[in-house]
């Protein structure tokens, strides 16, 4: 069976003002404490799988991916040292993708060709805009020309998949200025594998919260656009150009907020929408193991506190069983994420029990209403269920059905 | 052993609210020498859980102390409490017919206000004999002097001598108890004579049915006596007599003439013993009963649902528990197209109907939506009936009516000078008929209107304190009905009319309402994935509109392996929150939407 690693590196060399993660900046002292930390956790999660099945032969590594915070912030050789203590303690898969997470600046080709040797395959770079202006207000450390010049060391070591990460609905932004950051990224030699593209949050408990979420609220109440931020139809003008854009330079939109060029879809993410069992390491880091859900403290001191120590599990909060009804839900509101949908075929085998037996009226309903569709596909002789565009538009108001 | 009449003293405490009746009633209990300090909880007179949060009374209750004076002699008290709103005027009355004398409490910082003299003039209505005291004198800014001389000019009553006294650091309480032995008068009656006892209370008790509160005015009523409830014509024979211990029932022989106690005989419903009712011996009874009874009226009408619809019998058994304790609370089982199955509820006002709400919510477990309340209106029909209307829904077609009438009340309101401006605005805005103003003093007045009781049932009394920074006092009694332009407001929302959010209204005031309630609903009702058109209708009519946009996006731009966890918490409150909801054709309502009508006036 498959089985996916995260590992979350919370380090940042600043922090951004919309970022709702767990990251700080740190010395270099609490950095090398938190990995050797990080080591620690995957030698006892390792060894407790080990107990509990007896061998770890059929749990074969699908993919790894370290993410933050800043991953490129870490020393390299500590990521290094990370990922060969993976391959020591569990069976990495010859193809298994192993994605980190940069940012512009943070790359060095020294950097980068330690991150090759360690094995990983897959960068993805947090441009979030292609203008100078945009990245300063959020706080960004990098300037476009920065971006370019890092997405070229990359290349030049050898990456040849590298996803960019872009937002939409920044504040001053229209549905212009935003087509010309697409355009800028496309116009990259080669151009990105991977485009997700992110509406920004102003998330509660962030500098941009208090900043703009009054001007929000009045939006809400249905006061006039009296906000920097995009309203919300330009938001939506936004999506619709980038898939419309991005298509015609042979990406298809394969989730709601991921593009990619075929065969570039990101496995690991995949993994989390279809119900594949991940562990995750580090504080605030999410594991299913297939039968409960549960997250590490977000708490550094209480994590290197643990560090050391036989049990683990103090650092478990949150812990949740996936009972069989839970887990039908789940594969309904995380698969209808993809614009593939949700395999009728899948359902039963996964369950026992056909789809539309358990949401029949739910899916006519929302198809009823233009929210849904469904196609045959020929290569799996099957129904798949998905979102329409306007589906995806109102997806909250679409997924909270599928709760039983 | 019958009671030395000269020995015994029943008494009440009047007092504006606030001004520390309750604690002066526990301090009294106190020094008695009944309870020990330790004993004493907060409020022992208020013994419900609701009457100690709100610090109000709503049920009189009694207690009988006994009291060494300094004359040597020890004396029985029987302190009835009075409620202290004026949603109970009519209890008020009744218990203090049960009394021969008044404690005044004045506030020593606040002076008179509009209740210390409504409860006086409802006192000295009574006969009662009324001595004051003035409370809270160790207050910083109390001024007893001025205190006891507005008493003496503005209701008349001698006061030089009046104890001074703080109620809460139990300073004076000596002196109050001395001048209850020799100012109150001790009661008359002839034990001999056939019964006559004043029911002035009643609480209902699982074993031994309803308890009835009462004031033997003439006679004696034992165990085994065969007794007649005179308005009622029902027949009992007793079961037990007793007096009030602190928060117990104490057993014994006999009540006599001019003593206070229970009486119990197996009485299965409070109706038969309505409060101001007269008891009688059923083998000898009295020539005519107690002046005074009357039928207690629901004066506001509102419809209580269940929102869970499953919970529609419970919500029946929980008023019917309720009204066993409470004769004032009406009920009857009613329909709405948007809400379901509920009931027509009446009250004695608005208080009444928040308590009854309150209780039924944290002692019944049950999560309710009431409907805008309403007054009763008399709806005069082109074929000469008349209707009460309690339910705006039953209004009949505007052809049928000749004309309607709404109740008027009398108010008297009380208010610094520096605020008549303020408070004169609201009472004009709420259709008030300035009747006069009284200057008590140089800085204080006291204004008197006639207003309709629908303009008073909401907000009136918070607009009174926000408008008089807190200041002005309030009372009012009903004075009767008056013809009035009346129209039935209804909302429709996405064109169908919502029958749970009609109601009536004055035809001048009925443009306004009508937006601010549309503005409201907008705020209330979640976005759809249609537009949503909220009116505001008299008849055919469309008087003001809004609109609720379409939902353009409700989208989770990230769910990865973190996220998962923490977008199920959102679903599942999206899924919840549509639970509460009402649908109404296409459209789902938040149950609060329904009582927004109350907080039209938030500012």
């Amino acid at each position: 069976m498959a089985l996916e690693l995260y590992v979350h590196i919370p380090f940042c060399i600043k922090k951004c003002g919309y970022c709702d993660f767990v990251s700080a900046p740190a010395g270099r002292g609490q950095q090398d404490a938190y990995m050797e930390a990080l080591r620690w956790e995957i030698c006892r999660r390792a060894e407790n799988f080990r107990r509990r099945d007896g061998i770890l032969e059929p749990e074969s590594v699908v993919s790894v991916f370290f993410g933050g915070g800043t991953p490129s912030v870490a020393e390299a050789s500590q990521i290094e040292k990370t990922m060969s203590c993976i391959r020591r303690e569990f069976v990495v898969a010859e193809d298994a993708e192993i994605t980190l997470e940069a940012n512009p600046g943070t790359l060095t080709p020294e950097k980068l060709s330690c991150y090759r040797r360690a094995g990983i395959n897959r960068l993805s770079i947090g441009l979030q805009s292609a203008n100078d202006k945009e990245l300063e207000l959020l706080g960004r450390i990098h300037t476009f020309a920065e971006f370019k010049e890092s997405y070229r060391l990359a290349r030049e070591a050898g990456f040849k998949n590298i996803n960019v990460d872009i937002m939409a609905a920044l504040p001053g932004q229209t549905v212009e200025s935003f087509t010309q950051g697409l355009w800028a990224v496309m116009g990259l030699s080669p151009a990105p594998e991977h485009i997700s593209v992110y509406s920004l949050i102003i998330e509660e408990g962030t500098p941009f919260f208090s900043k703009y979420h009054r001007q929000a609220a009045a939006r809400e109440a249905g006061g006039k656009d009296c906000s920097p931020l995009p309203s919300e139809e330009a938001e939506r003008a936004m999506y619709e150009e980038t898939g419309r854009f991005l298509e015609t330079y042979g990406y298809g939109r394969y989730e709601i907020s991921n593009y990619a060029r075929p065969g570039f879809s990101c496995k690991h993410n995949i993994g989390y929408w279809t119900g594949i069992p991940y562990l995750g390491f580090g504080i605030s880091a999410a594991s299913y193991t297939g039968r409960k859900r549960f997250s590490n403290t977000p708490v550094m001191e209480e994590y290197l506190q643990a560090a050391g120590g036989a049990d683990f599990k103090t650092i478990q909060k949150e812990e949740e069983t996936v009972t069989k009804t839970r887990a039908m839900e789940e594969f309904m509101f995380l698969g209808l994420r993809m614009a593939r949908g949700v395999s009728e075929k899948e359902f039963e085998k996964r369950f026992g029990r056909k789809m539309k037996d358990v949401y029949g009226e739910i899916l006519k309903g929302m198809e009823r209403k233009g929210l849904m569709g469904q196609r045959f596909s020929e290569r799996e002789k099957g129904i798949f269920w998905y979102l329409t565009g306007r589906g995806i538009d109102v997806s909250n108001y679409v997924l909270a059905e599928f709760l039983l | 052993m019958a009671a030395d009449q000269s020995k015994i003293r029943n008494f009440c405490i009047i007092a504006h609210i606030d001004h520390g009746k309750s604690t002066l009633a526990d301090r009294i209990i106190e020094k008695t020498g009944l309870l020990t300090s330790r004993e004493m909880q907060a409020q022992v007179l208020d013994n419900m859980e609701l009457e100690r949060e709100r610090g109000i009374t709503i049920k009189s209750q009694a207690v009988r102390t006994i009291y060494k004076a300094r004359d040597g002699e020890e004396y029985q008290f029987n302190l009835i409490d009075t409620p202290g709103h004026v949603d109970f005027n009519y209890e008020v009355s009744r218990s203090l017919a049960a009394c021969d004398g008044a404690v005044l409490v004045v506030d020593a910082a606040q002076g008179i206000e509009a209740q210390t003299m409504a409860n006086v003039y409802l006192a000295l209505d009574h006969d009662l004999e009324v001595f004051p005291v003035v409370n809270k004198i160790d207050l910083p800014s109390a001024e007893p002097q001025r205190v006891i001389d507005e008493i003496e000019d503005v209701i008349g009553i001698e006061a030089q001598d009046a104890p001074q006294i703080s109620a809460k650091a139990g300073i004076n309480i000596e002196e109050v108890l001395e001048q209850i032995v020799t100012k109150l008068p001790a009661p008359k009656g002839d034990p001999d004579a056939p019964l006559q006892a004043l029911i002035f209370d009643s609480v209902y008790d699982s074993y031994k049915g309803v308890i009835v509160f009462c004031r033997v005015k003439e006679g004696t009523v034992k165990k085994g006596m065969k007794l007649r409830f005179m308005a009622t014509g029902a027949e009992f024979e007793t079961v037990e007599v007793g007096y009030f211990g602190a928060g117990q029932f104490i057993p014994c022989d006999e009540l006599s003439a001019g003593m206070v106690g229970y009486l119990t005989a197996s009485i299965k419903n409070v109706r038969d013993t309505r409060v101001g009712d007269t008891v009688t011996d059923g083998d000898n009874p009295c020539a005519a009963p107690l002046p005074g009874y009357k039928k207690v009226t629901s004066m506001v009408y509102c419809g209580l649902y269940p929102a869970d619809g499953a919970k529609y019998n419970d919500l029946r058994e929980a008023l019917e528990k309720l009204q066993l304790n409470d004769a004032s609370l009406q009920f009857e089982p009613e329909t709405s197209v948007a809400l379901g199955f509920g009931f027509r509820c009446g009250f004695l006002g608005l208080l009444h109907l928040e308590i009854i709400q309150e209780r039924l919510e944290r002692e019944y477990n049950l999560d309710l939506v009431t409907t805008a309340p309403g007054v009763v209106y008399k709806v005069h029909k082109t074929n000469g009936e008349i209707m009460e209307l309690t339910n705006p829904s039953n209004l009949p077609d505007p052809s049928e009516i000749e004309y309607m009438e709404e109740p008027v009340v009398k108010a008297e309101i009380m208010v610094t000078t520096e605020f008549i401006g303020a408070i004169m605005g609201l009472c004009q805005e709420r259709r008030g008929v300035y009747i006069g103003t009284e200057y008590m003093e140089d800085t204080r007045a006291l204004l008197r209107y006639e207003l309709p009781l629908n303009e008073i049932i909401y907000d009136f009394f918070d607009a009174l304190k926000s408008r008089s920074r807190g200041y002005a006092s309030f009372d009012y009694e009903l004075k009767g009905y008056e013809r009035s332009e009346l129209v039935k407001l209804d909302i429709l929302i996405n064109k169908e009319a919502v029958d749970a959010l009609s109601f009536i209204v004055h035809t001048d005031t009925a443009y306004e309402r009508g937006r601010k309630m549309c503005e409201k609903l907008k705020e209330e009702i979640p976005r759809h994935l249609f537009e949503i058109p909220i009116q505001a209708a008299i008849g055919n009519r469309i008087i003001a509109r809004e609109t609720v946009k379409a939902m353009r996006k409700d989208v989770l731009a990230k769910c990865y392996g973190g996220d998962i966890s923490r977008k199920r918490k959102l679903l599942e409150k999206q899924k919840e929150g549509k639970k509460r909801m009402r649908q109404v054709g296409n459209v789902e309502i938040p149950q609060k939407a329904f009582m927004s009508v109350l907080k039209l006036d938030d500012k």
